[in-house]
Order: C-alpha cells, then structure tokens, then sequence
C-alpha cells in the first residue's frame, strides 16, 4: 500500500517535468528566494550598465563581500528569532557591545586572541539570555525589550570604550577575519570541498529515501542542482582568485576573502541546526503556531530564549566582523542603520516577518542585495540620502513580493 | 451516582475503564467549573461527552490532557491512580487528545506534524525517511486515502484532511484512549462522515475513545455510550441504545431526566 501511494506521487523525472513543477511551485506563490535572487541579478546588471569600470570589477566585487558580511551575519542571527515571529531590534548594537568586549580585552588587557574571541561571543549569549528571559518569562513582547536594549547597548558602547573614542584592532587574526584573503589553494580546496559535500550529502539522503519506496527527486534534477552549484562555486573562486589590485607591482591581492569561509561555516551549521534537529523543527512549530506547539509538548519558553541567545550570539560574531572590517571599534560600530539593513536582509531574502517560514541562506541572499544597493549607488557618486530612500523602496518592494506571495499562496493552499 | 445500580454492575464484568475520574474539581478563580465529575472511559468502546456551552467539556479534557491540573478528585489509568502534570505524562500514559481548534502547525508538513514534539532519530540528527514511512503506514492502517503527499503542508488540506492528520498523529504512538473535541464541528456533511468512520474504527482497533460533540446525530451514529455534562456535573452515563435523542437533550438542557432525575 505505501509503495503503490508513493508511486502514485512520483511525477515525471524528465526534464520537461522538472521545469513545469517548478513553474506550477512559483505559480502558486512559493517564490522562495527567487525574487531576492532576480533582484540581485538586475542590480548588478543596471549598476555594471551604468558604472562599466568601477561596479563589475573583482575588487570591488570583494569589497562588497567584505561590506555585506556584518550585515549578513547578523541578519542570519535574526532569522531565528523572526522564524518565532519575534524581533531583535538590538541584534546590532549587541554586535558592537561584543566588538567593544573584543576590543578591550586584546588591545587594552592583552588577552589571548582565542579567549578575547569566546569572550566577545558568549558576551552575545550572555545578552541574548536576558533577552529571552524578559521576553518568555516576564512576558514583554519583544518589540519593546529589545528597543530598549538597542537604546541601553549605545550606552554600554560608551562606556565600554571611552567617551568619543575608539579601540584600534591590534590582532592580526582578527583583523585578517573582514580584511585578508585566503591563499589561492586554499580557495579552491574549499570550492571543491563544497561542491563535493552538497553532491555527496544530497545524493544519500535521495537515493535513502528511494530505498525505502518515498518519493525521491529525480537524479536528473539532483544532476542539475549539483552542477549548478559546481558551476557557481568555481566562478566565484576564479573569479576572486584573479588578481585584483589597482596596483599590483606595490601590492598584490587575490584569493577568496577570508570572511567567506566564516559565512560558509555558519550558513552550514545553522542550516542544519534549523532543519535537521529537532530543536530547530521546534522554532518553526513556535513560528507557525505557539499553541500547538505547547500542546505538542514543546518547552515554548525555552525555545524563544534559546533563539534569542542563538540570534544574539551570532550578532556578536556579526559586530566583530564590522568592526574587524574598519579595523577598530567605535561608538557607532553595530549602530545606526546596521539592525534594519540586517532585517531587511532577511525580509528581502524571504523569511518572512509573521514567523514560522525562512532559512538561513535567505540573509545571505538579502544582505548581497542591500550591499549591492549600497555600494553600486556609493559608485554612481549618490548623496547617503538617495542611497537611504533607495534601500527603503527595496525593502518595501522585497515585503510586497512577500505579501503578495503570502496571499497567492493561500488561495492556492500553499504557505 | 448517575447510573443506575443494574447497569453498574453487568459494566464492571464487561470491561475493566482504561480511564477513569472520580470526584473531579476544579476553579478558575471564583468560577466553579467542574464540580465532582465521575468519568469512565472503556477500550474499543465510543463515550459520547455532551453538554451545553459552558458545561466544563473542554475543561474536563484539557485536565485529562494535563493542560492543567484537576484542583480535586482521583484519576485512575488501567485501574491504578496516577498524576497527570503536563501534556508529555498524559501521552506517556497513552492519552492523545484531538483538539477542536486543530493543534496543527500550518507552516510544516503532515509528517512533521504528526510526529512533533516527540521527533524520531537522535535530537541532533533528525530521521526524515522513518518518520516518513511511519507516518505513511499509519495512514494507510487507518484506510485514509484523502492524503495524497505526506509531505504537503498542512496549510494546504481540506478542514477534513486536516481532521485525519490530527486523528492519525493521535494514534501514532500507540496511544490507548483518544480524545476528540467537536471532531466534525467545521465539516461538511461528507467529509464529517470520513471522520466519524475514522472514529468507530479507532474504537474498533481497541482504543477507547472520547467523542466531544453537540451534534446529536453524530452522537448517536458512532457513540456506544453517553455521558452528559450539566454545569459541571456528570448526571448521566449510559447506553446509547438504553436512551431517546430527546432523553438526552432534555439531560443536556436541564441536568434531569424523567428517567434519570430522581438518582442524583
């Protein structure tokens, strides 16, 4: 009986069925990161249209990497808590508190970087517990608790490092994090280590799913992503393992940024913890619906702090690499606009803000966006005015294609 | 007590309760909702739980379900008395309860929520395809043939569909009574047929099952006895086929009977 119902559901494994699956998915609202990933692509094109020699070159296409990373970073740090339906309006001010810890412990007390490092993370942890605490246990919504952090951290800044001042970043390390670039070979040792990991992890789990008589995606479609991915993947690294300084007789500059392997890193781990665990299967049932999710047994409470000391952890991690990226901590580093384009990178990406639906890949996507919007304007030589109204109508134009899907997707009955 | 002396004891040497509750009290504040509930709940049989609004219906399941606790009386499971603290005791004990307003997660799939909260494979390594199976096989031991993909998201079912996954998951695990809360109060006609045969067949397979409902044909269509709630009190448990629709209507609205009234 199993067998003969997964086979009722196996649909065509030709191309041609592939494709219009895929078109009958978008049709019916599941965009995914599509629009994101559109957008991208006609950013690039209108601002590689319009600054010919500036835009498309491999250094600033290294630039923008190193000037989205923070963002991204902390963007993907958010995704856990808007999976809850939550936000974390101190997400960055909480980057630059830990940068301060960061900056305070090497430079003025001479720790061993490592330790300076745990220090500055569990910093985040430690915030991200209070967070939850107010929030799952006192009960106020988090709208307003972390308002009230992103007020008090600018503060804690303050007085971290000294009215007006900044902690310069003496560590090579942590300064190589935003700022080096890998050796050549080590680039391309990753690209394959990636390419391999995706192929191979996909490739068992789809034919141990055939094994057992479920539906599986067809290999046809399994060949096609895999090599999409393969392609992607050795572009990137050829293209930044080209040389790409202005000058390079005085200084030569090529490999994969560093903090590339960073953002890998996280976007593999925090993929997996989100959907293969049960602890990450519990943030999407918190997301989509507290109530069943309590009936179910589910520690609600624990769920909601343990996301918003995950979120803040990784913000940490985040205001580090700002920091790192100017090579010292300020007053400023994590402030400003940093929280809301991290939102919005995650908006943009596709996950939505009512909870329950998002991934982790979604801040990766929507931060190269809100980069790209930043730094192709910079180029086009834009007042920060133009460049600020222009993210705003991306971002309204990213949680429109989210609405608009959302109700699409409830007329046909996908969410 | 509400039942009668004769029936009592040809009950006792039919069936021993899987479950049952003697004395059940319980406040919210100054309101006395359940007061001294007597509740019986025997394997492969169908007990109709009906009352008016406000009877304490749903109070009396969710202190079944250990969505909070009974302020009094005695809870007996097969026979031995046990305390029931949080949903996890209740399903450890082999209770599963089916609520009205569907305790499903519309942005997962069926698989994902008829095992959630109690996810197979290592907390750190999810496993997807023996869920699956699982999840596929109970369906199919259930004759359900509504679903066609156990990996559509529940946002996408029918109110039916959804019905079937909420019974499905309750029977997942073995469970030894099932409580549905007004099962087919959202349905059509069709579709509250498919349940209420999914119902009798629970029964059928040995489960004991509670049916809270205030339809009255569906009552008597898959009931094998009734108990009926009148605020807060338990005034009646008995056979379906010993009582008339209007019998237990007129229970329902007064709290007595001709037939019953005068054993309170």
């Amino acid at each position: 009986m199993s067998t003969t119902t997964a086979q009722d559901e196996q649909e065509q494994t030709g191309l041609s069925g592939i494709v219009s699956g895929y078109v009958a998915k978008v049709r019916g609202g599941d965009v995914g990161s599509l629009p994101a990933i559109l957008g991208l692509v006609a950013l690039v094109l209108v601002f590689a249209a319009l600054r010919p020699d500036t835009f498309p070159t491999k250094l600033n296409f290294a630039n923008l990497i190193g000037q989205s990373s923070g963002v991204m970073v902390i963007a993907m740090g958010l995704v856990f808590v808007l999976l809850l339906g939550e936000i974390d309006l101190s997400a960055g001010t909480t980057g630059g508190v830990s940068a301060a810890v960061l900056g305070v412990t090497l430079s003025n007390h001479g720790w061993n970087v490592g330790l300076a490092l745990l220090t500055a993370i569990l910093t985040g942890t430690f915030i991200g517990l209070c967070l939850g605490l107010f929030i799952a246990k006192v009960g106020i919504p988090s709208f307003v608790v972390t308002l009230a952090a992103f007020l008090g951290f600018q503060g804690v800044i303050l007085e971290i490092i000294g009215e007006g001042g900044t902690i310069g970043y003496r560590n090579d390390f942590v300064l190589k994090l935003n700022n080096g670039a890998m050796p050549l070979w080590l680039g391309w040792t990753l690209a394959v280590v990636t390419v391999a990991g995706y192929g191979l992890a996909t490739f068992i789990s789809t034919s141990r799913r055939r094994q057992q008589g479920l539906v599986a995606q067809p290999m046809l479609l399994w060949g096609i992503k895999t090599g999409a991915l393969a392609i992607a993947v050795f572009a990137f690294v050829a293209f930044l393992s080209a040389e790409r300084s202005p000058n390079p007789t005085l200084k030569s500059i090529k490999g994969v940024p560093n903090v590339v392997l960073v953002i890998l890193i996280l976007v593999v781990v925090l993929g997996y913890l989100l959907s293969r665990t049960s602890w990450g299967r519990h943030i999407y049932a918190v997301g989509g619906n507290a109530e069943a999710a309590r009936r179910a047994g589910i520690n609600v409470a624990w769920t909601k702090v343990s996301c918003f000391m995950m979120c803040s952890s990784v913000a940490a991690l985040g205001g580090i690499l700002i920091a790192s990226r100017t090579n010292s901590v300020s007053p400023q580093t994590g402030g400003q606009s940093t929280l809301l384009y991290a939102v919005g990178a995650a908006v943009i990406g596709g996950t939505s803000l009512f909870g329950g639906k998002g991934k982790i890949t979604d801040a990766v996507i929507g931060g190269l966006v809100i980069a790209a919007v930043a730094n192709g304007m910079g180029l086009l030589n834009q007042p920060a005015g133009i460049v600020f109204i222009v993210t705003g109508i991306v971002l309204l134009l990213a949680a429109t294609v989210d609405a608009l899907s959302r109700r699409r997707a409830q007329a046909s009955g996908r969410v | 007590m509400s039942v009668p002396a004769t029936e009592q004891a040809t009950r006792a040497a039919t069936d021993q309760p899987l479950l049952s509750l003697r004395g059940i009290q319980k406040s919210f504040g100054a309101v006395h909702v359940l007061r001294g509930v007597d509740l019986d709940v025997r394997p492969g049989q169908v007990t109709a739980l009906v009352g008016d609004n406000g009877a304490g219906k749903s109070t009396l399941i969710k202190g079944i379900a250990g969505i909070h606790a009974f302020d009094e009386g005695e809870y007996y499971f097969e026979g031995q008395p046990v305390h029931v603290h949080g949903p996890k005791d209740a399903n450890s004990l082999g209770i599963e309860v089916v609520y009205q307003d569907l305790a499903l997660c519309d942005n997962l799939d069926v698989v994902q929520n008829m095992f959630l909260g109690r996810e197979m494979g290592s907390s750190l390594r999810l496993d997807e395809t023996t869920m699956e199976t699982r999840a596929r096989e109970t369906l199919d031991g259930l004759s359900v043939r509504t679903l066609k993909s156990v990996r559509t998201q529940v946002a996408a079912l029918s109110g039916g569909q959804r019905q079937t996954v909420a019974i499905a998951r309750a029977v997942l695990w073995n469970s030894k009574v099932v409580i549905l809360d007004e099962p087919t109060a959202a349905l059509g006609v069709a579709q509250t047929e498919q349940v209420l045969l999914l119902v009798r067949r629970l029964a059928d397979r040995g489960l004991g099952v509670v049916l809270i409902s205030h339809n009255l044909n569906d009552v008597f269509e898959v009931a094998d006895d009734i108990a009926v709630l009148y605020l807060g009190q338990l005034v009646a448990q008995v056979r379906k086929d010993e009582v008339t629709r209007g019998e237990v209507v007129e229970l329902i609205t007064t709290g007595a009977s001709e037939k019953n009234g005068g054993e309170r």
